[in-house]
């Protein structure tokens, strides 16, 4: 049922905004494609990140080099590269992980019921008061500066969100009157997850993980910033902007370079979302 | 259920502090959990670690190290840790800082003074800032302030405490010199920290007072005492304000979440003396003790926020409810 009649209420509501928002969101994606592009290919074609040429330091932008060099005489475009490909990959493992585990735990939950419901939802509970820079800061703490740590810490914290979105989701979907006839028939559970919880779920987790890149790459760059993520000499978004932050005063494209990028990537993910969330 | 317990505020109250206190045990085993965990997955020898942190990591020798070993009981199996860390945990035995041998339990109490400061400033201003804006894009729906509003909370959303810390910084203390850029202390010193975490907080606040004053307004009660004849100042401030606020409220909860993660990072950012600023630096030196009290203090936190705010929502909003929580 639902499938019928989403896709259609909404051709049919073509307001101003919801113009506008479409063309938003192409833009949105035109930009992360770019931004892909240069994660994806930049890491092949530009030089090694690590190389120094100690007597290049904070060398000013160039032709050959349009983002200049930092202070060890590095490549401030390749390690942008690299870092950006960094946080794009990581991210996006962080995501997929979380949105497998919480949306298998959630339809589970709905699905079953009785203690597995019990179980997992008071374990929810506790995640969810847990702020998750904290979990991912003690995860990140048990490996030094290991990609590891990071990967388990943001993917922990983001679990529990799917879950429960899912959960309440799938719990309507699950009573309805289609899955009711669907059971009556023995279709079989398959049959349920692919053509009754999956269309429903679909915009739901979309605009979910699209948050949820957000947050990882935030995170992230977070733990960079504040020295406990991953450590130097590996080019990272947070740590480009501490480590350049004291030759603002005489190299400010080094700061500039890795904070735009962090904006972009932020903005073009929440621009992704269908609608606004807040 | 719902006659029941609308008549019974009391069990309502009790049933929301048993909820809550339930998460804040389960909080507390987690955090616990984890900070053994990072005790037993440490790289390279704590006993080192901490000597350094100790003495200097010039004068950490062989000696040193087992000294810190034998003196921190580390050559014990795994498990009679776990469970003697378990146990000191459930005597609020926190223990001393590895690092400067004071008792857990001051430190902690020095630190969250810092923190609650700051945090509270930071919820004041935030609401503040956010209400303001709301209300005033709310009063014009569609008007230039209204999408100045909504630009509003699109970069605040977009821009992580870090970097609008940084922003700040450059802007208000090396360009214009008006505020000191770190420390703690000063009379001007906690206004960069606050305003940092606050402007990150107004967004969703703004967002939820617009749409919970364009609602309210619209409603039938805030017509009838229009039509009564009550100024449209007085409507707004007996009429929609606590309505709106009732909508209001339960976002602080969710901001609580977002707030101590905020305050991990601006204290780290600022140097502002907080639980955010120890925890970092416990991380950095291996301090576990110190570690665990502030990671939990910081959790629980989160708990207490949402408990009153459970509670201002029952004083606010004491119509009957279908359960307790969704």
């Amino acid at each position: 049922m639902t499938t019928l009649t989403e896709p259609v209420l909404e051709t049919t509501q073509p307001g101003r905004r919801q113009r506008a928002s479409t063309a938003a969101r192409r833009a949105s994606a035109v930009l992360l494609g770019g931004l892909v592009l240069f994660a994806a290919v930049g890491p092949l074609l530009l030089a090694d990140p690590a190389a120094q040429a100690l007597d290049r330091y904070l060398e000013a932008p160039s032709l050959t080099e349009p983002l200049g060099r930092d202070e060890y005489g590095r490549s401030v475009l390749a390690r942008l590269a690299h870092a950006t490909r960094l946080s794009l990959v990581l991210a996006g493992l962080c995501v997929a992980t979380a949105l497998v585990v919480g949306t298998a735990a959630g339809i589970l939950a709905a699905w079953r019921g009785s203690w597995i419901d019990t179980v997992l939802r008071s374990v929810s509970e506790v995640f969810v008061a847990m702020p998750a820079l904290l979990v991912v800061l003690l995860v990140a703490a048990t490996a030094d500066g290991g990609v590891w740590a990071l990967y388990v810490g943001i993917a922990l914290a983001q679990w529990v969100e799917y879950f429960r979105m899912v959960r309440a989701r799938a719990a309507i979907v699950l009573g309805s009157p289609a899955v009711e006839a669907a059971r009556l028939l023995d279709l079989g559970w398959w049959h349920v997850v692919r053509r009754h919880l999956w269309p429903d779920l679909r915009p739901l987790l979309t605009t979910l993980a699209s948050l949820g890149m957000v947050t990882s790459i935030l995170a992230m760059s977070t733990l960079g910033f504040v020295k406990v993520g991953l450590k130097p000499p590996r080019a990272e978004l947070g740590l480009m902007v501490t480590e350049s932050f004291p030759y603002y005063d005489v190299a400010p494209w080094l700061s500039l370079a890795p904070v735009a990028v962090l904006f972009l990537l932020t903005v073009c993910f929440l621009g992704l979302r269908r609608t606004e969330t807040a | 259920m719902g006659v029941l317990s609308s008549s019974a505020g009391p069990a309502r109250i009790a049933r929301v502090l048993a909820g809550r206190a339930s998460q804040a045990v389960g909080v507390a085993v987690l955090v616990s959990g984890l900070c053994f965990l990072v005790v037993q997955r440490l790289p390279g020898d704590v006993a080192y670690r901490i000597a350094a942190g100790r003495y200097g990591y010039d004068l950490v020798d062989e000696e040193a190290a087992a000294g810190v070993r034998e003196e921190l009981g580390l050559d014990r199996p795994a498990w009679q840790q776990l469970l003697s860390w378990l146990g000191d945990l459930g005597s609020l035995d926190l223990g001393r800082s590895l690092v400067t041998h004071q008792p857990v339990l001051s430190e902690v109490g020095y630190y969250l003074t810092g923190t609650l400061q700051l945090a509270g400033a930071a919820l004041v201003l935030a609401i503040v800032i956010g209400c303001t804006l709301g209300t005033a894009a709310a009063l014009r729906p569609g008007s230039a302030v209204d999408r100045l509003t909504d630009l509003w909370v699109a970069l605040v959303r977009a821009l992580p405490a870090f970097l609008l810390g940084l922003v700040l910084v450059v802007v208000l203390s090396v360009h214009l010199k008006l505020l000191p850029a770190a420390g703690h202390g000063g009379a001007g010193a906690i206004v960069l920290p606050a305003l940092t975490l606050a402007l990150g907080l107004s967004g969703l606040f703004a967002r939820v007072a617009r749409d919970a004053v364009v609602a309210t307004r619209q409603s039938e009660h805030v017509r009838f005492a229009r039509t009564k004849g009550l100024s449209e100042r007085l409507v707004l401030l007996r009429h929609v304000a606590r309505n709106a606020a009732a909508v209001l409220v339960p976002y602080v909860g969710v901001q609580a979440v977002v707030l101590v993660e905020g305050v991990v990072v601006v204290e780290a950012l600022f140097s502002w003396q907080g639980l955010g600023h120890a925890l970092v630096h416990a991380v950095f030196w291996r301090d576990i003790p110190v570690l665990q009290a502030t990671a939990l203090v910081l959790a629980l936190l989160v708990v207490a926020v949402n408990t009153l705010v459970d509670l201002a929502g029952l004083w606010l909003d004491p119509r009957p409810r279908q359960g307790s929580r969704p």
